[in-house]
C-alpha cells in the first residue's frame, strides 16, 4: 500500500528513533560487555583482562549472597504474587457486586513508586514502634518481629513488600484472561454436575495457560530488575545481607569504584533476563503472524 | 450462576475483604502516621487514628526536612521531577505515536524485524546501560542535569510507547488509510486528519503509563542526577535514610505521601487507562 512517491518518508520518520534505540540498547550493551572484560576500577580504562572480572565476580562472597537472595526473593515474590493474584482473580470473577471498587483497591500499589512502598514498609516493620509494638499492645507481650534488622530474615521483608505491590497487577492480568473464557463452557460443565471449584481447577485454570506464561515472564523479569524496593527498605543491609544483583551492580559501579566488576554483574543480569525473555518474545511475535 | 446467599458466598466475601484490608493497611498507616506528632507516634499504636491531627509533618516534609546535610525538604526534588517528567512524557509519546503509525500502516521491508529488536528494550535490565550511558551523558555535556535525565527517559521510553501505539494502530482498518490515499492525502495528512483523531484512548494510556513510570523511576534518578537535579524518589529515599538522633517517622510518611500523590491522583481519576497500559505490555494483541 506504499506509493513510490513517498516511500522514503515513513522510513525517514522512524529512522532517528531506531538509530537511537539500537545505539541505546545494543550499542550500550556491547560497550558494557567491553567494560566487563577491562581492568576498569574507579575510572573506565580499556586494558583487556579477559574474563578476570567474571572470575572475581563469582569468587566474591557478596555476589554469592546476592545470587542466593535472588533465588529466595525470586521464588517467594513470583510464587506469592502469582498465587495471590490468581486467587483474587478467580474470586473476583464470581460476579461480585463491588468488583470495580475491590479491583481499584487491589491494584493501587502498582501506581506508586517502590521507594514509597519501601519507606512505608520500613516504618511498619521496624522493630521498635511498628508491627511488633502493635502486637504487644494487643496483648501478645512476647511477640517479637525483628526481621527487618535480622540479616537472615530481612530478605523476607523485601519479598512481603514486593508481593504487596505486585499481586494486584497479576490479578489484573489473570482477570483479563478469565474474561476471555467463554461462559458457555462453564455452564455446560455445570449442567454435567461438576462443582464450581472443580470446574475452575480442571477447565478454567488450565485454559489460562498462555496468560499464565506471559504473567510469569513479566513477574520474573520484575523480580530480576528489583532495585528500588531494596534500596528504600533495607539499602541492601544489614551489611549486605539483602543485596540483589541489581543493588550489587549499583554498589560496585557507583560507590565502590569497581566499574569492571559492576559491568560484569550487569552482563550476568542481562544474560539471565535474555534467557527468559527472548524465547517469549520470539514465540509472541511468531504466533502473531 | 445467579449469586445466592450461601456460606461459601460469605467465605468469598471474607477473603476478598481481608485482602482489601491488607492492601489498604499501609496507605492507612501512612496517612495516620503523617498526621501525628512524634509524641503520639511513640506512645500511640500503629493503627490508631491521631487524637488531634496536625499537618505539621507535611509542612516539614515539604520545606524543612533534612535530606543528608541539606534541610530544604522535598520541595526542590518535587520541582525537579515536574521539570523532568513533562518534556520526557511529551517527547516519548509523540515519537511513539509516529513510530507506531509507520510500523502499523506504512510497513516496509524489515520493519517488523526492527520492531522486534526494539522490543527487547522494554524488557532488558537497565543496569546494563548505566555505566556506558553516564559516559555518553558526560560527552554530551548533560551529565548530572535534568536534561540528561530527560534524554535517558525519552530514549528508554521509546520502545514501550512504540509498542503501545503500534499495537493499537494495527487494529485500525487499513481501508481508512487506503481510501484517504485515493483521495490524494499524504503521509502527514492521513496521520493528523484520520489516525490522530482516532487515537484518544491509546494517547491517554501512553501518557499515563509514561508519566507513572518516569515519576516513579529511581534507578536513573539516583545514577544520572547531580546535586541539584535529583528527582523526588531520590529525595524521599535520602530523606528517610538520613539518620538523626530522633527518627521522625511522621515526616517520613508525609514525604512518602507527597511523592506518591501525583501518580495516586492520576490512578484515582483514570485508573482504567492505567490498567490498560499495565496489561498492554504483557498480553499483546
Amino acid at each position: 500500500m506504499t506509493s513510490p512517491r513517498i516511500s522514503w518518508l515513513p522510513k525517514l520518520v522512524v529512522a532517528p528513533s531506531f538509530v537511537l534505540g539500537f545505539l541505546f540498547i545494543y550499542g550500550l550493551i556491547a560497550w558494557n560487555g567491553w567494560l566487563s572484560v577491562s581492568a576498569s576500577r574507579l575510572l573506565p580504562n580499556y586494558n583487556f583482562v579477559g574474563l578476570a572480572q567474571y572470575t572475581a565476580l563469582f569468587d566474591s562472597e557478596r555476589f554469592h549472597v546476592a545470587l542466593t537472595n535472588m533465588a529466595i526473593f525470586g521464588l517467594l515474590f513470583i510464587g506469592g504474587a502469582m498465587a495471590i493474584g490468581l486467587l483474587l482473580a478467580v474470586l473476583l470473577d464470581q460476579k461480585i457486586r463491588a468488583e470495580g471498587v475491590l479491583r481499584t483497591i487491589y491494584l493501587y500499589p502498582m501506581a506508586i513508586s517502590f521507594i514509597v512502598t519501601g519507606t512505608a514498609w520500613k516504618w511498619m516493620l521496624n522493630p521498635g514502634l511498628g508491627l511488633e509494638h502493635l502486637m504487644q499492645q494487643w496483648g501478645f507481650e512476647s511477640f517479637s518481629f525483628d526481621w527487618l534488622i535480622n540479616p537472615d530474615k530481612a530478605i523476607y521483608c523485601v519479598a512481603i513488600a514486593g508481593i504487596w505491590q505486585s499481586a494486584g497487577f497479576v490479578m489484573a492480568l489473570f482477570l483479563a484472561g478469565l474474561r476471555g473464557i467463554d461462559d458457555a463452557i462453564i455452564k455446560a460443565a455445570q449442567v454435567d454436575g461438576a462443582s464450581l471449584p472443580r470446574i475452575y481447577w480442571r477447565i478454567v485454570i488450565p485454559s489460562l495457560r498462555p496468560v499464565f506464561f506471559s504473567t510469569l515472564m513479566v513477574v520474573s523479569h520484575l523480580a530480576i530488575k528489583s532495585f528500588d524496593l531494596v534500596m528504600a527498605l533495607t539499602a541492601g543491609g544489614p551489611g549486605f545481607a539483602t543485596d540483589l544483583p541489581a543493588t550489587f551492580m549499583y554498589a560496585m559501579a557507583f560507590s565502590r569504584g569497581q566499574i569492571g566488576l559492576g559491568a560484569a554483574s550487569a552482563t550476568v543480569m542481562l544474560a539471565t533476563v535474555a534467557a527468559i525473555v527472548v524465547p517469549y518474545l520470539y514465540s509472541e511475535l511468531r504466533t502473531k503472524r | 450462576m445467579t449469586p445466592r446467599f450461601t456460606w461459601h458466598r460469605l467465605l468469598l466475601w471474607a477473603v476478598l475483604l481481608l485482602f482489601a484490608a491488607w492492601f489498604l493497611a499501609p496507605l492507612y498507616v501512612m496517612v495516620a502516621t503523617s498526621l501525628k506528632d512524634m509524641e503520639q507516634v511513640r506512645n500511640g499504636s500503629l493503627l490508631s487514628w491521631p487524637t488531634n491531627p496536625t499537618f505539621a509533618s507535611w509542612a516539614k516534609a515539604w520545606s524543612a526536612a533534612c535530606t543528608g546535610t541539606d534541610c530544604g525538604g522535598l520541595q526542590p526534588f518535587f520541582m525537579n521531577s515536574v521539570l523532568m517528567v513533562v518534556p520526557a512524557v511529551a517527547v516519548s509519546t509523540t515519537v511513539g505515536a509516529l513510530n507506531g503509525y509507520v510500523l502499523a500502516k506504512w510497513r516496509f521491508r524489515g520493519s517488523e524485524t526492527m520492531f522486534a529488536l526494539l522490543l527487547f528494550g522494554v524488557f532488558m535490565p537497565m543496569q546494563v546501560v548505566l555505566l556506558p550511558m553516564s559516559q555518553v551523558l558526560g560527552w554530551l555535556g548533560i551529565a548530572s542535569s535534568i536534561w540528561g535525565l530527560i534524554v535517558v527517559h525519552v530514549v528508554a521510553g521509546i520502545p514501550s510507547t512504540t509498542l503501545f501505539f503500534r499495537n493499537y494502530y494495527v487494529g485500525l482498518p487499513d481501508e481508512l488509510v487506503k481510501a484517504a490515499m485515493l483521495d490524494g492525502a499524504g503521509f502527514w495528512r492521513i496521520f493528523t486528519r484520520i489516525v490522530l483523531p482516532l487515537s484518544t484512548p491509546i494517547l491517554v494510556v501512553t501518557l499515563i503509563w509514561q508519566f507513572t513510570n518516569i515519576w516513579n523511576d529511581f534507578l536513573y534518578g539516583v545514577v544520572f542526577s547531580g546535586a541539584d537535579s535529583k528527582p523526588v524518589t531520590v529525595g524521599l529515599n535520602n530523606l528517610s535514610n538520613t539518620s538523626s538522633s530522633v527518627k521522625e517517622y511522621n515526616v517520613d510518611m508525609a514525604a512518602a505521601l507527597i511523592a506518591a500523590l501525583p501518580t495516586l491522583f492520576i490512578y484515582a481519576v483514570a485508573g482504567k487507562y492505567f490498567v490498560r497500559g499495565l496489561t498492554a505490555g504483557a498480553v499483546k494483541g
